[in-house]
């Protein structure tokens, strides 16, 4: 298939529709508004709906709705507009309804900068808002990537009844790539015998997340555990990038990791053994992809490289748990890490340890 | 041989409400389910219910029914009559979801002119919370928030909701009318009724507001609280249609 040129934030939105996600519900933030203006003009000419809510309040409960309604449903919005949404995601979570966020992040806290961040990382991993879940969170690092993750995002969603969020930055939104897009299929939804869709005929259905009774709520929270549990076990994801003979390996995801792959790449050409691990999906976090490696015993340091004060580090830290030194290199505040500052840090450690 | 002269709606499940003697929920929940069963739109109905006391009505009404955040109905409707546009969708939300958390929601619901019934119980408390100042309370009322009153200077002033959605251009049908008499409740119902009605018919959003009593928090006899409806409420929240489609009100 030939390839063709897209913008980030448009192949999150071509890569909805070829999905068969048919419903969109935002409103404008920047860095991530070409995903909306995008939609506005795509959804009609494939029948669906595009809505541009009065707030991130509105267009989150418009997902609930619509979601619970039985349809394959997205937003999308930027930090500030996330932490709004954050209401509705653990109504949605609770409810265990599927839809698709993406934030494109920028810089914060507080309005910020539309400058590209990863310093939405613990708001994403961490559930978000109040109580008791989790988000499955899934950080593409390239526009074709977007493309095809997209299409997994919705499946996964309504594989688990479970929001899932795509987590981006300001600067993958905004760059293009050639793309080889995937085609339209026609995607069969799967039956939804939860959906509060009018009865029909049949049973009534009540989707809820009032759960008055302590006993009841305890259950309830037990079992959307369970679930997490069999994510965690069943849908990890990461690339390995040079790690087998890693003395070092770098762990970056988003456009940190594009960064680090050239560090990677620089450090063979120097003969230095460092290597990338790439989290995909950065909850449920790859710990497989460290029990492995720390099996081979050749790999001596972690070096986490993000593009917030340290967020990720912690989860590589409860990776690792203790049986190799994590260390952290980062820059923030819309500023990116370049690749001898970060190639500075290795050799800090490979090279002057060794002196 | 006997008569069946009053049996309960098919709209409505066969469980005990858990409104307080005197609440007039209880009511306004029958005259809902009685229009459902009447214009025989059960089967393509959803009900949103609000967060407050009426939050259990998925207990009661028999139609499908999704519960939503504390003001956020009418964003929810929007997103399933989107989805299902021939459905009925209607929202039930008290007066703080309504006119205070949820004013964005409802202002603008309104402006689209979505397809939904929005029924808007004014007690003019916080009931389910334990009886604090609304939106709707109404001046110099006490309530566990305003234990000298409500103070113009210092709590504001009430919010008119019909007054104010009347005026947005995408309302189709904005109606007050007030349950605390047989004569009000037959009116009431009709209004219910109409809001239905204009919702098959396409027209736009239809909201009625519904004065309602909270003798609980207001402190007051399940009686005494319908004559404190009458001469106070109602005093301050005149009922009647505030906005009726024109040329189409002959078809429904």
């Amino acid at each position: 298939m030939a390839k063709v040129l897209m913008k980030g934030n448009e192949a999150f939105g071509e890569g909805a529709i070829r999905a068969g996600c048919r419903f969109y519900f935002g409103y404008p933030i920047t860095p991530q508004s070409e995903l909306a203006h995008f939609l506005a003009k795509r959804m009609p000419e494939v029948g669906g709906t595009f809505l541009q809510a009065e707030s991130e309040l509105a267009s989150i409960n418009m997902v609930y709705g619509a979601a619970g309604a039985g349809a394959r449903v997205m937003t999308s919005s930027s930090g500030p507009g996330i932490s709004l949404m954050q209401e509705g995601i653990s109504f949605i979570a609770c409810a265990e309804l599927p839809c698709v966020i993406v934030n494109i992040m920028r810089g914060g806290p507080g309005l910020g900068n539309i400058a590209p961040v990863q310093s939405d990382y613990f708001q994403a991993t961490r559930g978000g808002g109040h109580g008791d879940y989790r988000l499955i969170v899934l950080a593409p690092s390239s526009v074709q990537e977007i493309i095809d993750l997209i299409r997994e995002a919705f499946d996964l969603a309504e594989k688990y009844l479970n929001p899932v969020l795509m987590l981006g930055d300001g600067l993958l939104g905004q760059m293009m790539e050639p793309v080889e897009l995937n085609e339209v299929k026609e995607v069969s939804l799967p039956p939804r015998p939860w959906a509060t869709s009018g009865r029909m005929g049949g049973p009534k259905r009540i989707i809820n997340t009032l759960i008055i009774v302590p006993e009841e709520l305890e259950k309830h929270n037990l079992k959307l555990n369970q679930k997490y549990k069999r994510i965690e076990v069943k849908e990890q994801r990461w690339e390995n990038y040079q790690t087998e003979d890693a003395q070092l390996v770098l762990v970056a995801f988003g456009t940190a990791a594009r960064v680090c792959k050239g560090v990677v790449d620089y450090c063979r050409e120097q003969r230095l053994a460092v290597g990338l691990i790439r989290p995909i999906t950065l909850w449920p976090f790859p710990v497989k992809a460290f029990d492995y490696l720390l099996s081979l015993a050749t790999v001596r340091y972690f070096l986490s490289v993000e593009m917030s004060t340290g967020q990720m580090i912690e989860d590589i830290r409860l990776a690792v748990n203790g049986r190799r030194p994590v260390y952290f290199y980062g820059r923030f505040g819309g500023m990116l890490p370049v690749l001898t500052d970060v190639v500075k840090e290795v050799k800090k450690l490979l090279l002057e340890e060794e002196c | 041989m006997f008569k069946k002269v009053f049996a309960r709606p098919k709209a409505l499940e066969d469980v005990p409400f858990h409104f307080c003697p005197g609440c007039t929920h209880g009511i306004i929940h029958r005259l809902i389910a009685e229009v459902i069963e009447e214009l025989n739109i059960l089967e393509q109905t959803i009900g949103i219910c609000p967060v407050g006391c009426a939050v259990f009505s998925y207990n009661y009404f028999a139609c499908d029914i999704l519960q939503a955040a504390h003001g956020r109905a009418p964003a929810v409707a929007t997103g399933i009559k989107r989805v299902l546009p021939d459905r009925v969708v209607f929202t039930y939300q008290g007066d703080g979801d309504l006119a205070a958390i949820g004013m964005g929601e409802i202002v603008h619901a309104a402006a689209r002119g979505e397809k939904i019934s929005v029924f808007f119980i004014n007690n003019s408390v916080y009931g389910m919370t334990g009886g604090q100042m609304a939106p709707t309370t109404l001046p110099g009322q006490i309530t566990a928030t305003t234990p000298y009153g409500r103070d113009r200077e210092i709590n504001g002033n009430p919010v008119k909701v019909c007054e104010m959605l009347s005026v947005i251009e995408g309302t189709a049908y904005v109606a007050r009318v007030s349950v605390h008499n047989p004569a009000s409740i037959i009116k009431a119902k009709k209004a219910i009724k109409k809001a239905f009605q204009i919702q098959l018919s396409g027209l736009g959003l239809a909201l009625v507001e519904i004065l309602s009593t909270c003798p609980t928090n207001w402190g007051l006899s399940p009686a005494e609280a319908l004559n404190w409806l009458a001469e106070n409420l109602i005093a301050y929240y005149p009922l009647g249609d505030f906005k009726t489609p024109k040329e189409e009100a002959k078809n429904v």
